[in-house]
C-alpha cells in the first residue's frame, strides 16, 4: 500500500500508491489545470477546483405571516445542505457573519462580506413569505460581492402554494441555480430522485426519495420481493425484477401512470436490468437459457438478443450511459465475481478487476469511469471489508473511495458525475448513504428498516 | 356472691339426695305392643346418567334399626349421597328392625358417552412422505457443483423419486448472506439448475422439476458463522400440490 507509484501517461493496471493516490484522487476527480499538463485523466465535474468561498445568509421573513417561521427554517436549512454537500462551493461559516444580513439588493453591506473574517466571494441572500391567500413567494439574489460595481450574478423569484414541500422545491431550484454558475455550467441535482429497495413494510418494495433523503415515499406494493430498480434515463419508468408466480421476471412500472405496465415474461431467473443512456434498450441477466447470461432487449422487452456465453454466473450489466457502445458487468466465468466489460454486441469481452469479489458496476455520466464494490482481499483469514471504488476504463487503474468499514455496495453516480450514492451497513443497520465521488461529504440518507439498492436519476 | 354460688350448689345437692330417697315404685310394665313394621323407599335423580356424571340417591326409612345399600353399606334410617358408577346399577335398600324386614330398589342407568371424535387418522400424505425421505443438496462457498459427499443424498433422492413417479417438485437455490444481492440471485439459479441437472441425467424427468432462486432472500439460518452459512448454501426440495 505504501509504495510510491506515481500515475504516469502509460497506462498501467493495478494498484496504486499511497503517494499516488492523492495524484490520482486529483487526476481523476479534480480539473487541475497544473496536473492536466502531465497526468492522465479528468472527470470535467469541477471536483477539485479552487472552491469559491460562497456565504449563504439565511433568508428574512418579508410579510407577517406565522407559517414563515417554519417554512423559513425548511428553506434555509435545505438550501444550505443543497450547497454545502455540491461539491462545488466553500461554504463560509455562520459564524463569520456580518450582524446585519441582508434581505434585499439594498441591504448588502459588501465591506461587511468581502473582507475577514467572512472574506466571502460570493453572498446568497433573500427572502421569503407566505401571504394570507396561501402562497409562498422567494426572492433570491447571488452577489459577487468582491464586484460592488455590478454585482449581481443571480437574481430570482419563485412562488407556489404555501406549503414545506414547495419551500423545499424552492431551496432547491434556487440551490442548483447557483450550482450552475459556480460549478463551471454544469446542472446541479437538487432535484433529482433516488430509487431504491425498503423492507419497512414488511415487504422488499420499490421506494423513492429526493436526493437529500427527504420526501421518502413507496412506489410499488407488490407483497413479494422487488429488487435492483432501474430509473430510466428520461424518468417516467422504473425498471426492475421481482419475484411472481413464474420465478424472477423483469417488471416495468411507470411514473407517468402511476402502475405496472406490461414487460414480457422471458422465463428462467430474471435479474438487474439496466437502461441505455438513449433509454431505447435494456440489458439483464437471464437464465431462460439454463446458465445465467446477458441479454439485451427493446426496452419494449421485444427483439431479445444474448450477449455472454461463459459457464458461471453472468449479472448486474450496465451501459455506458454516454456512448451506449459498452456494458460492464459481473461475472462468476473464472471463481470469485469479477468485473467485466464487452461491446454492447457481446464482443471483445474483457476482464476488470484482478482478484477479490467485486460486484455492482455503475458507469459514470461521462462515460469515463466505473464506480463499483468490491473486496479486495477475500477468503479466510481474510476478512477484508467490501468497500466503494473508482477505476478508470481505459486504464483499469482504480482508487477506493470508502474506508470506514462494513459491507458497502451498489454505488450509483448522480447525474452530476460529482456524487455516488451506496447502501452501506456501517450503522450497523443496511441504509443508504451519499458521498462526493472523492469519498467525502458522506451522508445517512435513509433510518427506517433496511433499505438497499440505490439508482440515482439521470437527471 | 361466692357465698350464694356455693348454698345454691348445696341445695341443690341436698335436695337431690332427699328425692331420690323418696322414688315411689315402678308401675308393673304393660304387654310390649307388637313392633311397627319397618318403611322404606329409595330413589335416584336423575334415574339416567353418562358414565363420569352423578346421581343423587335418597332414601327414607322407619322404624328400621339396620339399614343397608348393597354397594354401599350401612347407612343412616334417612339420607342421600352422590353415586358415580360406571356402569347401570339397582341400589338395593334393606331396611331391618324389630318389626321385620323392608325392601326398596332404584335403578341407574348409566350411559356410556359418545366416544369423542376419532384422532385424525395417522395418514401420511405424500408431502409428508416426500418431506421425510428427500434430502437436500449442499454447495460450497461461490460453488454451484455437486459436492461429492453431496452425491449420496441425490442418489437417495433419485430413488425415492423414482419410487414416486408421480410427485413434482421445486428446487430452490439458497445462497449465504455474503455478497451481493443480485450476484447470489444468479449463483442460487446455478444451483437450483445444478439439481435439476443431476437428477435429470439420473433418469428423473425434467418435466416434475421446477427451479427458482432465492438468492440470500430467504435464509434458513440467520447468524454470520460457517455452520448457518452452510445449512444456507443448498438446493432445497419443495413438494408441489
Amino acid at each position: 500500500m505504501d509504495q510510491p507509484a506515481r500515475p504516469t501517461r502509460q497506462r498501467r493496471s493495478g494498484r496504486i500508491g499511497k503517494a499516488g493516490l492523492a495524484l490520482v484522487v486529483l487526476g481523476i476527480l479534480f480539473l487541475s489545470p497544473a496536473l492536466l499538463a502531465q497526468d492522465w485523466v479528468k472527470t470535467g465535474t469541477s471536483l477539485g477546483v479552487e472552491k469559491v468561498r460562497l456565504a449563504v445568509s439565511d433568508f428574512k421573513p418579508s410579510t407577517t405571516d406565522p407559517q414563515n417561521t417554519a417554512l423559513l427554517k425548511t428553506f434555509n436549512d435545505t438550501l444550505w445542505n443543497d450547497l454545502d454537500v455540491s461539491g462545488v462551493v466553500e461554504l463560509v461559516s455562520k459564524s463569520f457573519y456580518p450582524l446585519q444580513t441582508p434581505g434585499q439588493p439594498p441591504e448588502v453591506n459588501f465591506l461587511a462580506w468581502n473582507a475577514p473574517p467572512p472574506n466571502a466571494a460570493m453572498l446568497a441572500f433573500g427572502n421569503l413569505g407566505a401571504v394570507a391567500n396561501g402562497r409562498l413567494t422567494v426572492q433570491g439574489w447571488l452577489y459577487d460581492v468582491k464586484n460592488i460595481q455590478s454585482p449581481q450574478i443571480l437574481g430570482k423569484q419563485y412562488g407556489d402554494a404555501a406549503s414545506d414541500a414547495a419551500a423545499r422545491v424552492m431551496a432547491h431550484k434556487f440551490a442548483d441555480e447557483i450550482i450552475l454558475r459556480l460549478g463551471g455550467g454544469i446542472a446541479g441535482i437538487a432535484e433529482s430522485q433516488i430509487y431504491f429497495v425498503s423492507d419497512r413494510t414488511g415487504h422488499k418494495e420499490v421506494w423513492a426519495m429526493d436526493y437529500d433523503g427527504s420526501n421518502q415515499h413507496q412506489i410499488t406494493r407488490l407483497g413479494s420481493i422487488a429488487l435492483s430498480p432501474r430509473i430510466s434515463p428520461d424518468g417516467s419508468r422504473i425498471a426492475f425484477s421481482a419475484l411472481t408466480k413464474t420465478g424472477w421476471e423483469i417488471m416495468m412500472y411507470s411514473l407517468d401512470l402511476n402502475r405496472l405496465v406490461s414487460f414480457p415474461h422471458m422465463g428462467g431467473t430474471n435479474l438487474s436490468p439496466a437502461w441505455s443512456g438513449d433509454g431505447t434498450k435494456l440489458a439483464f441477466s437471464s437464465s431462460r437459457g439454463g446458465d445465467p447470461e446477458i441479454y439485451v432487449a427493446d426496452a419494449s422487452g421485444g427483439n431479445l438478443h444474448r450477449m455472454t456465453t461463459a459457464k458461471g454466473p453472468d449479472v448486474s450489466p450496465v451501459w455506458n450511459r454516454k456512448t451506449n457502445a459498452q456494458i460492464a458487468f459481473v461475472s462468476g466465468r473464472t471463481g470469485l465475481p469479477q468485473i467485466y466489460a464487452m461491446e454492447a454486441d457481446g464482443t471483445n469481452q474483457q476482464r476488470m478487476t484482478d482478484q477479490g469479489y467485486a460486484v455492482s458496476p455503475n458507469w459514470s455520466p461521462n462515460g469515463q469511469f466505473l464506480t463499483l464494490a468490491w473486496v479486495r482481499k477475500y477468503g479466510p483469514g481474510e476478512p477484508g471489508s467490501s468497500d466503494i471504488y473508482l477505476m478508470d476504463i481505459a486504464s483499469k487503474q482504480w482508487v477506493q473511495l470508502t474506508h470506514d468499514g462494513g459491507r458497502n455496495d451498489f454505488p450509483s453516480w448522480s447525474p452530476d458525475g460529482r456524487h455516488i450514492v451506496f447502501q452501506s451497513n456501517r450503522s450497523g443497520s443496511l441504509e443508504i448513504w451519499s458521498m462526493l465521488a472523492d469519498g467525502t461529504k458522506v451522508q445517512q440518507l435513509t433510518f427506517s428498516g433496511r433499505n438497499t439498492q440505490p439508482n440515482w436519476s439521470w437527471k | 356472691m361466692r357465698s350464694l354460688l356455693l348454698a345454691v350448689a348445696l341445695g341443690t345437692l341436698f335436695g337431690l339426695a332427699a328425692c331420690g330417697g323418696k322414688k315411689p315404685l315402678p308401675p308393673p310394665p304393660p304387654p310390649p305392643p307388637a313392633p311397627p313394621a319397618p318403611t322404606a323407599s329409595i330413589s335416584v335423580s336423575p334415574s339416567s346418567i353418562q358414565a363420569g356424571q352423578s346421581a343423587s340417591l335418597t332414601w327414607q326409612t322407619t322404624n328400621a334399626t339396620d339399614v343397608s345399600i348393597d354397594g354401599i353399606g350401612a347407612v343412616q334410617a334417612n339420607g342421600s349421597q352422590n353415586v358415580s358408577p360406571t356402569d347401570s346399577t339397582t341400589y338395593h335398600l334393606v331396611a331391618k328392625g324389630a318389626g321385620g324386614t323392608q325392601e326398596a330398589t332404584a335403578r341407574l342407568t348409566v350411559t356410556q358417552p359418545p366416544p369423542p371424535p376419532p384422532p385424525p387418522a395417522p395418514t401420511v400424505t405424500d408431502e409428508d412422505l416426500f418431506n421425510q425421505n428427500i434430502k437436500d443438496v449442499y454447495f460450497d462457498y461461490d460453488k454451484s457443483d455437486i459436492r461429492a459427499d453431496q452425491q449420496a443424498s441425490l442418489q437417495a433422492d433419485v430413488a425415492f423419486l423414482n419410487q414416486h413417479a408421480t410427485f413434482s417438485f421445486t428446487i430452490e437455490g439458497h445462497c449465504d448472506e455474503r455478497g451481493s444481492t443480485e450476484y447470489n440471485l444468479a449463483l442460487g439459479d446455478q444451483r437450483a439448475s445444478a439439481v435439476k441437472n443431476a437428477l435429470t441425467a439420473a433418469g428423473i424427468s425434467a418435466s416434475r422439476i421446477k427451479t427458482i432462486s432465492y438468492g440470500k432472500e430467504k435464509p434458513f439460518c440467520n447468524e454470520s458463522n460457517e455452520a448457518c452459512w452452510q445449512q444456507n448454501r443448498r438446493g432445497h426440495f419443495v413438494f408441489q400440490k
